[in-house]
């Protein structure tokens, strides 16, 4: 059983006047509370791979079958419903919340969408939300503008956990958070897997990070997998080229190595 | 607090902001000051300035005082300004918003809407609308803000294509929100500051506009309008040139007042983005 099968997905851009293929013929799958790493270089089609997932952008060509449904098939209303089991943290924390918003309203946004709790009640499910991941309840009140960077990614992982999806997708969710504060987001999410049984899309350029939550991962070179697999057993030993040359980047996976 | 000070640091503000204060409080006291008609007659006709102090501006050819139509109109020029001004905003933020958030063919129709109520002068378009469904003051308004509302469509648009990139109206879609929702409680508040710097530019050219219509006859005959004081006026130029000087320098110091104040806000705002 799967929770996402993406076959053979394409999306090509014009650059300068000429198309290229930002996204060429990638399949891959993932399975319920399972990590699935995308990694590679600038470029490479990452981000554009979890635009398509989330139906951020449509594909050119190709299959996305999401808790054994054509996702792709789904629109308007339909669509809307089904986005809350399927939720994304993005990488900068400032960016991804409206300037102009407190913690409350961003975390009553998907409960009042999705009617997951009457308004009477939200007051207490938001504050629930803020205590699972970690945060005082009190900062509800709060503007988005005051909290930290690291408050702030809890705050954007509150709001994709509010409303109980199965697979979320992290598009660098950590890249802009200073390194302690990154040790216990990573921690965060690893225990929200293993409580709620989340399934991850986690796209990263850090292998070192990858290597730590991580099951599988996907490399990808150009918008094409140039090899996937176990992520330990990629890094530790990886065949593609572009695979050597990111692990060749990350110094201290070079020094640990065998 | 501290936006409050950085506004009244430029001369021009508080020149600006004292205009406006004194013009409110002219058209805020005008009921209590003279609370009769002041289209009524109140003494001699032609009666120049300061020569009677119950009546210190002088009459008109009616014998009208001067300086209670001065008052009533001051409520007339700010009513049908702000009015006008707010309509346009309104009408310009929403189908700028909408054109820029909805994209193709809603923003071509929209767009092109746009450019022909542009390309016919305001001034014309308002005095046609007001010749064909007569004047009342919230015709004149509509008249006003018809011919206004689409550089703040413009300016909104642009400002929407931008956003409506940004991670966060990505995460509204992510979590699931209505598009019109996006546009409106996402989109259009963060879109608004520069459509909101236009404001002061629509309201004087408000004020202009209502007192042409007016000097033209076409303004609310019910009304004391500055507009149709200087058209009153015009006829005995020679004789009683106050009666036109009066309310002709009220208008040019409202619209002045208007202006510098747009130009602090506009100042203070600017110095904020900078800073951050």
């Amino acid at each position: 059983m799967t929770v996402l099968a993406v076959s053979n997905l394409a999306k090509r851009y014009r650059r300068g006047g000429k198309p290229f293929a930002a996204v060429d013929d990638v399949s891959f799958e993932i399975g319920p509370a399972e990590t699935l790493a995308l990694a590679g270089p600038s470029g490479s089609g990452k981000s554009t791979i979890a635009r398509l997932v989330l139906r951020l952008t449509e594909p050119d060509a190709g299959r996305i079958d999401f808790e054994s449904t054509d996702f792709l098939a789904l629109s308007g209303a339909a669509l809307r419903a089904r986005r809350a089991r399927l939720q994304m943290v993005f990488q900068d924390p400032l960016a991804a919340f409206n300037p102009r918003a407190t913690v409350a309203r961003v975390l009553d946004d998907p409960l009042r969408i999705h009617n997951i709790a009457p308004r009477a009640e939200r007051r207490h499910r938001i504050a629930a939300l803020l205590e699972r991941v970690g945060l005082d309840a009190g900062l509800a009140a709060r503007a988005i503008h005051e909290i930290s960077g690291g408050q702030r990614q809890r705050v954007a992982i509150a709001r994709a956990i509010a409303t109980r999806p199965s697979l979320i997708v992290l598009d660098e969710a950590v890249s802009a958070l200073d390194v302690s504060v990154r040790g216990q987001i990573l921690e965060l999410l690893l225990d929200l897997q293993r409580q709620e049984r989340i399934a991850y899309l986690f796209i990263s350029h850090d292998l070192g990070v990858i290597r730590a939550v991580a099951h599988r991962v996907v490399i990808l070179d150009a918008g094409r997998v140039a090899e996937s697999g176990d992520a330990r057993a990629v890094i530790a030993n990886p065949q593609s080229a572009i695979g050597k040359a990111l692990v060749e980047a990350t110094p201290r996976l070079t020094r640990n190595r065998p | 607090m501290s936006r409050l000070r950085r506004f009244f640091r430029t001369p021009e503000a508080i020149a600006g902001a004292l205009i406006l204060a004194l013009l409110a409080a002219m058209a805020l006291a005008a009921p209590l000051l003279f609370p009769g008609d002041p289209q009524a007659i109140a003494g001699p006709a032609l009666l120049p300035p300061f020569q009677d102090w119950s009546l210190p501006l002088g009459t008109d050819r009616l014998g009208r005082d001067v300086l209670a139509e001065l008052f009533h109109g001051a409520r007339t020029s700010l009513a049908v300004g702000l009015a006008a001004a707010a309509a346009a905003l309104l009408i310009g933020s929403v189908v700028g918003t909408l054109a820029g958030f909805a994209g193709g063919l809603i923003d071509e129709v929209l767009m092109r809407i746009t450019d022909a109520f542009q390309t016919v002068p305001s001034f014309l378009l308002a005095l046609a609308f007001v010749s064909i469904v007569g004047p009342s003051l919230g015709v004149v308004v509509a008249a006003i803000a018809l011919g206004a509302w689409t550089g703040p469509a413009r300016v909104a648009r642009a400002e929407v294509l931008s956003i409506r990139e940004r991670d966060y109206v990505a995460g509204a879609r992510v979590i699931g929100m209505h598009p019109l929702e996006i546009a409106f409680r996402e989109v259009l508040p963060n879109a608004l500051p520069p459509v909101l710097a236009l404001s002061s530019v629509i309201v004087a050219a408000a004020i202009l506009t209502e007192a042409a219509l007016s000097f033209l006859g076409l303004g609310d005959p019910n009304r004391v309008t500055w507009g149709g004081m200087i058209a009153e006026g015009r006829t005995v130029l020679r004789t009683a040139p106050f009666l036109s000087i009066v309310p002709g320098v009220a208008l040019v110091l409202t619209v002045l007042g208007v202006y510098l104040v747009g130009e602090g806000v506009v100042e203070s705002t600017a110095v904020r983005r900078s800073l951050s």
